[in-house]
This record gives structure tokens, C-alpha cells and sequence, in this order.
């Protein structure tokens, strides 16, 4: 006879198929191993950079010296040994960088069909713009002619330091300084590619553009580098997924993603994050400690934040928005969910500096297996921020009796008439609402996957159309397994 | 259709059900009454498959079958339906998509092929306009901030949609306006045919007279203590269970 009922247990999460873990067999072209002023010479090198960009790399990589890992997030990190990891590693057929993408290896662009983002004009994802980032570089950027069109700059980081040097020089550093953190400092020195984007004055960017980030070699780090200008009046949406082989040993990845919206600019930025999250008992996966921030410069400027934070080992990062110019809007909105052994560290900072400077955040958190999830935010109101105005919820969802959820959220305001609302909370999946979904038919992964997609459902409504099917499925796909 | 035998069933080893018998034949519509604590919500639970519940003896047939070794969910595919006394709600979750993914997960489960957004629109508009529920509804998220009495008219919303064999509503009559148990009776008469069975389990006579039940049966400390047609009910109101207590004879 059946016995009473076991709540959901940690067994139930077990190893789920990651359909992106295959490894493109490719020749490439590496750097060795390890970290010195001699190997970012030779990456510097290697792209051809002019020498201020060279210059750049070294004081960052002079600062990363003084600094130390951060120790105050929620996490258990395995020591990383930085001289272990090699910095730049291209398919040996982008050396000569493919002029169309024509020259592009068939390998490679074989590899990005197989992840769902083909490349070749056939059969490009209708209304997006993709910037493909294989290891190191940049291999191909799809619709460059509709975009130049219209004006908007959509090419490489490399590219970008190339052909427009005068953009990156005053934007690149100016809203993460190079010294900013441990791992925004590293990234400075070793960057090798990410994505440029410039959208001129007025300018509504025709069509949605998108980076995909793939690591496949093996011990190799990525660290990517994105700059969005949007000039005043001008509008786009961004999005960023990612994805990585099945290995055994953990990964490094440490982006730095800055923004700059000028007077009345709007920038949405989504990242569907699918990175190798490890398997059951935590072997392997990517560290993804990644520093995103966006700066409201001008006066009724919007940056909005949109994740969703499926992958990696462990994740560290905060999409903040400086919200300095007058009546601008900063939002943030996450599901984070972790299973197996993954941890998440995540949130954001709303920084008011203009008055009347208003910022919304939704972090939605979902913890199943051993998973460990925390929210830790950070709400400042300066003492010009006459009028400022916030809001924060953060939602926790626990599914099984081993996994945790955290909640750090933290406010420092200055000004009196500032208004802060926040609202949290903690539950279980209810026994009694899986126990309903059942009677009416619904196996328990249905159920769970129902029950958790409603509560997502605040911030998948606020992804672009095409990739909030895709975060649900990709939630649908994570909670496979759940079945008792 | 339905037969107990001997049926006792546990909670935390506290006996609920004792030796519990009762017969529903495939067409008929029976009412379980019974005070408070008399273990008919137990009875539905353990019919739904809720693991909660041991049972400890006895024999449930449904339909020819053990229904004990069958998943709540496919004790669902085979046509069996609760209506939850409190039902829950499940914020985000569109109305519709609810139902849908609930009947194609029985149709799926037949072999049936998955009923397509145009006719699934159609069938559950066209059961909303049976109990009179107003279309919004179906848009609003699944029984979120939905009253007490509107949540009862969407269970018998989905039993409408999924055309189970044999339904059971428990307490679906408690807290209704006069129109709301009016709709509640309405879905339950369409419904009914000869290869439908219903156990209604109520404490008003009101839904009864609506309804007129084949078999009504009182229930009391785990077993069912008398059967009659529906007048025991009226008969019920008027003496009240005390009157049972020193008269448990069954007729
Ligand atoms: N989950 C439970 N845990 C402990 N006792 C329960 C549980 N559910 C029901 N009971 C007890 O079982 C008895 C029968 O309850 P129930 O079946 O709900 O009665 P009814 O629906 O007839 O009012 C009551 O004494 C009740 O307190
Ligand atoms: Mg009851």
C-alpha cells in the first residue's frame, strides 16, 4: 500500500541531460597556459590593438595585482589557479579573420546550428542579430548590412577597437573602471572579444541583436567584453545566451557588460544564461562572475535588466544600474534557479543619484536539489536624489528538503523623501498543489514545471517574445527529473 | 463502476475509515452526508490516490480495476474526477493553459490525439456558458484571487472540459450564493448520463432537491451508517445526526 506521501526529495533532481554539452572538434590556436604582462602582450598581439589599447590591459592587470578574490558572497568556491588557465584560444581558421561568411569554418558554423542559432543567411533567426563568440573571438556577426543602414554599429569588440577606436576610448572603462573588482580587473587585462554596439542619435535599432557565447577548448577562460552605447533618444534590445561543453574541471568565466544610455535612451538587455552547471555531484562547470552594469547618463534614460540564470557551477553577478541622470529608470528582473550542487549568488544595485530616479527590481529564486540560491541586493539613494523611488520583491521557491535560499537585501538612503518598498518571500512548493495538478491528470514534472513557470511569470513576460519560449522550455528542460 | 470493500484507511495510524462499504453503479448519482469529522473528505482522498492516506485493508474496484495500483494521475486518464474542497490556486498560471494541459494530458495518456487551441477555446467557452461564468475567467490566472464560490464554479468548469466517468464533489455546495449552487447543479445535470457515475458529498439538502440523487448515504465515524433515496436527506435536516446516532439501522 502506498505509504505516506515523501516530500519531494533531493534524489528526485538528478542529473538532467544538457543538451548543449558537445564539443566542437576543432583545431585551435592557444596561448600557453598562465598569466604575466608577457601573455597579454602577446594577446594584444596577437588582435593587432593599437598601443593604447595594450596600455589599457597592463594597468589593469598592474591594479589586478593588488587586489584579492571577493570573500563575501554566499558561496564555496574551489581555489582557481589563474596560471592554469589559458587566456586565448581561436579556431586556427580565424586567424585570418573570414572576410564574409562564406570563408567561416563549416565546423563552426555546423556547431552554432546544432546550439539553435544558425548563422548562414538561410535560415538566421528572423528580426535578431547575432554576434557568435566561439573561445576568444568573435566569428561572425549576421545582419551588419541591414543594421550600418540604419546607422547602428553591431561588429566585435576587436573590430570596434579597430574601426572605431574614438567610441571605445571614451566609453570602454567608464562604467566599470578597470579597477572596479577582482574579476572586472582581470577581465580588463586578458579581454580577447565580446560585442560592440552603438546606436546613433534618434535611432530605434531595427531588429533585435543577440551574442551567443560558446566555450568549447578546454581549460580555457573566457572573458568577454561588452560596450552598448545608446546615444540620446535611440532604443535596442539586447540579448546574450551561453553555453558550454560537458567537462570535468571547472571553467572560468569573468565578462564585464557595460552600458551607456544617453538623455532619453532606453537599453534592455536579457541574457539567457545556459552555461554547464557541473553534474549531481558537482564536478565541473563554469564560474560565471560577471560584472554588468549600465549607466543612466542622461536625464529620463532607462536600462533594463532582464536574466535568466539556469547554468553554471556557480554564478556572481549583480546587473546594477547607475541611475544618474534626472527622472531616469533602472530595472531588474531575474529568475535564478539552481539544482544539483549549483550555486547562485546574484542580484542587483539601483545607485539614485538623479531626482526623481525610479528603479523596480523582481528577483524570482528557485532552489531544488542541493542547489544554494541568494538575492542580495543593494538599494543607495544619494543625498541628490530628491523624489527617488523604489521598489524590490524577492520571491524564494524551495523544492526538497537540501536546498537553501538566502535573501540580502540591503538599503543605504540618504535622502528623506525617498520612498522604498520592499517585499519577500519564503515557500515550499505546496504538496497540496502538486497533489491537484495530479488529480487533474498532470504527471508531477508537469506539475512542477506548471507551478514553477507561474512563478516566473513576471519576468518572462518581460523577455522578448521568441526568448521567453525558449526560458521556458529551458526551465521545463532543468526541471526535468523531478519525478519520484 | 465503483465498489469498496472493506476499506480501512489510516492517517499517522489513527484509523479514519473503518471496514467502509459502498457500491455506486455505472448512470447512478449518490450523496455522502455525515457530521463534520466523519471521514467523508478521507474517502474522496483516498479515491483521488493522495499518498497521505494508508489503507490498510479492503479492496477499491473502479471500473473492473484495482484503482489502488494506479497514479492519481492516471486514476485521472481513466476518467475519475475530485472536486477539491478547497481548491488551490496556482498564481501565473493562465486559467485556460491549466485546462488544456489537463486534458491533453488525458488525451495524450489515451492515445488520443492533443485537442488544438481553436477547439479547446470552444469547449471551454461553451462549458463556462453552460454554468452561466463569465468568460474573464478563463483569461484570469488559475483560481488566483478567485472567491470562494467562484472557485467552486471552475471546478465544475473542469469537470465539464474533461467528461470524467465518475465524478466526486466534495462539499462543492458549501459557501455558494443561490445562483452559484444553481450553476453547480446546472454542470452536474448536464453532465449526467447513463455511463456517468456521481458521488456528491454535501451537508445541505438544497443541492440534493436540485440534483435528485438515486442513493443518499449518511456517514458517520468511518462508515456509512444508513442509505435511503433522497428524502433521508430532508428527513436529515429536520432530526438532525443525533437522531441517527440511536437509530443506526440501515434501511
Ligand atoms: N491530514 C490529516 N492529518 C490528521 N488527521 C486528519 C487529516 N485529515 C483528516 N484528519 C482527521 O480525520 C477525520 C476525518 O476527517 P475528514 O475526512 O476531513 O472528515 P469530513 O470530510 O467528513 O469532515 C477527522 O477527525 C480529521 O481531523
Ligand atoms: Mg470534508
Amino acid at each position: 500500500m502506498a505509504s505516506r506521501s515523501a516530500p519531494l526529495t533531493s534524489e528526485l533532481f538528478s542529473n538532467i541531460a544538457y543538451e548543449a554539452g558537445f564539443v566542437t572538434d576543432i583545431q585551435s590556436e592557444q596561448l600557453p597556459a598562465g598569466l604575466n604582462e608577457s601573455i597579454i602582450q602577446q594577446i594584444s598581439e596577437k588582435k593587432a590593438e593599437p598601443s593604447w589599447m595594450l596600455e589599457w590591459r597592463l594597468k589593469a592587470y598592474r591594479h589586478w595585482l593588488t587586489l584579492k578574490p571577493p570573500t563575501w558572497a554566499h558561496l564555496k568556491i574551489d581555489p582557481i589557479d589563474l596560471n592554469e588557465i589559458v587566456y586565448f584560444s581561436r579556431p586556427k581558421s580565424m586567424k585570418d579573420a573570414p572576410k564574409s561568411l562564406d570563408e567561416v569554418d563549416p565546423e563552426l558554423l555546423a556547431t552554432y546550428d546544432k546550439l539553435g542559432v544558425p548563422l548562414h543567411e538561410r535560415a538566421r533567426l528572423a528580426g535578431v542579430a547575432v554576434d557568435a563568440v566561439f573561445d576568444s573571438v568573435s566569428v561572425a556577426t549576421t545582419f551588419k548590412e541591414t543594421l550600418s543602414e540604419a546607422g547602428v554599429i553591431f561588429c566585435s569588440m576587436s573590430e570596434a577597437i579597430e574601426c572605431h577606436p574614438e567610441l571605445v576610448r571614451e566609453y570602454l572603462g567608464s562604467v566599470v573602471p578597470v579597477g572596479d573588482n577582482y574579476f572586472a580587473a582581470l577581465n580588463s587585462a586578458v579581454f580577447s572579444d565580446g560585442s560592440f554596439v552603438y546606436i546613433p542619435k534618434d535611432t530605434i535599432c531595427p531588429m533585435e541583436l543577440s551574442t551567443y557565447f560558446r566555450i568549447n577548448a578546454a581549460n580555457t577562460g573566457q572573458f568577454e567584453r561588452t560596450l552598448i552605447i545608446a546615444e540620446a533618444g535611440s532604443r535596442v534590445s539586447y540579448l546574450e545566451g551561453c553555453t558550454a561543453p560537458m567537462r570535468d574541471e571547472n571553467q572560468l568565466h569573468a565578462a564585464v557588460v557595460e552600458l551607456v544610455a544617453l538623455e532619453s535612451a532606453s537599453i534592455k538587455y536579457s541574457t539567457v544564461q545556459n552555461w554547464y552547471p557541473g553534474d549531481e555531484e558537482g564536478r565541473g562547470g563554469i564560474y560565471n562572475f560577471v560584472t554588468k552594469r549600465g549607466l543612466c547618463k542622461g536625464d529620463r534614460s532607462k536600462i533594463s535588466w532582464t536574466q535568466v540564470e539556469t547554468g553554471s557551477a556557480i554564478t556572481w553577478k549583480y546587473p546594477s544600474v547607475v541611475l544618474r541622470g534626472e527622472d531616469t529608470v533602472g530595472e531588474f528582473y531575474s529568475v535564478a534557479l539552481t539544482r544539483q550542487k549549483q550555486q547562485a549568488d546574484t542580484g542587483t544595485k539601483m545607485i539614485h543619484i538623479g531626482r526623481g530616479s525610479r528603479s523596480t527590481i523582481i528577483s524570482k529564486g528557485i532552489s531544488a536539489g542541493q542547489g544554494q540560491n541568494t538575492y542580495r541586493g543593494c538599494v543607495k539613494v544619494a543625498p541628490t536624489a530628491a523624489g527617488a523611488r523604489n521598489f524590490t520583491q524577492c520571491d524564494s521557491l524551495l523544492i526538497g528538503p537540501h536546498c537553501g535560499a538566502h535573501t540580502f537585501p540591503r538599503m543605504d538612503v540618504m535622502h528623506p523623501n525617498a520612498q522604498i518598498e520592499h517585499e519577500a518571500s519564503t515557500t515550499r512548493i505546496d504538496e497540496e498543489k502538486l497533489r491537484y495538478c495530479r488529480a487533474r491528470g498532470l504527471d508531477e514534472a508537469q506539475a512542477v514545471s506548471m507551478i514553477v513557470n507561474g512563478f516566473c511569470k513576471p519576468i518572462f513576460q518581460v523577455l522578448p517574445m521568441e526568448f521567453a519560449v525558449e526560458a521556458r522550455q529551458l526551465m521545463e528542460v532543468s526541471l526535468e527529473g523531478c519525478v519520484g | 463502476m465503483l465498489t469498496l470493500h472493506n476499506v480501512s484507511v489510516n492517517i499517522d495510524d489513527t484509523p479514519i475509515l473503518n471496514e467502509f462499504n459502498l457500491e455506486v453503479p455505472q448512470g447512478e448519482v449518490h450523496a455522502i452526508m455525515g457530521p463534520n469529522g466523519s471521514g467523508k473528505s478521507t474517502l474522496s482522498r483516498v479515491l483521488m490516490g493522495d499518498e497521505c492516506y494508508q489503507v490498510t485493508q479492503g479492496a477499491i474496484m473502479y471500473q473492473g480495476e484495482d484503482l489502488m495500483a494506479l497514479s492519481p494521475e492516471a486514476r485521472a486518464h481513466q476518467g475519475l474526477f475530485l472536486g477539491f474542497q478547497y481548491p488551490v490556486a496556482i498564481p501565473g498560471v493562465n486559467n485556460m493553459t491549466f485546462l488544456k494541459t489537463a486534458l491533453n494530458a488525458k488525451r495524450k495518456a489515451l492515445g488520443q490525439s492533443e485537442c488544438d487551441a481553436m477547439s479547446f477555446m470552444q469547449l471551454a467557452e461553451s462549458a463556462a456558458q453552460t454554468i452561466g461564468m463569465d468568460l474573464a475567467f478563463l483569461k484570469r490566472d488559475f483560481n488566483t484571487d478567485f472567491s470562494g464560490g467562484e472557485k467552486k464554479r471552475n471546478e465544475i468548469l473542469q469537470m465539464l472540459v474533461l467528461e470524467p466517468k465518475l465524478v466526486i464533489l466534495d462539499e462543492i455546495d458549501s459557501g455558494l450564493d443561490i445562483d452559484a449552487l444553481q450553476a453547480v447543479a446546472l454542470g452536474i445535470n448536464a453532465l449526467r448520463d447513463a455511463g456517468r457515475s456521481f458521488i456528491l458529498i454535501t451537508h445541505y439538502p438544497r443541492l440534493l432537491e436540485l440534483v435528485q440523487p438515486d442513493r443518499v448515504h449518511v456517514m458517520m465515524s468511518g462508515q456509512i451508517v444508513m442509505s435511503g433515496d433522497y428524502t433521508l436527506a430532508n428527513t436529515l435536516e429536520e432530526k438532525g445526526y443525533g437522531w441517527l446516532a440511536s437509530n443506526t439501522v440501515e434501511s
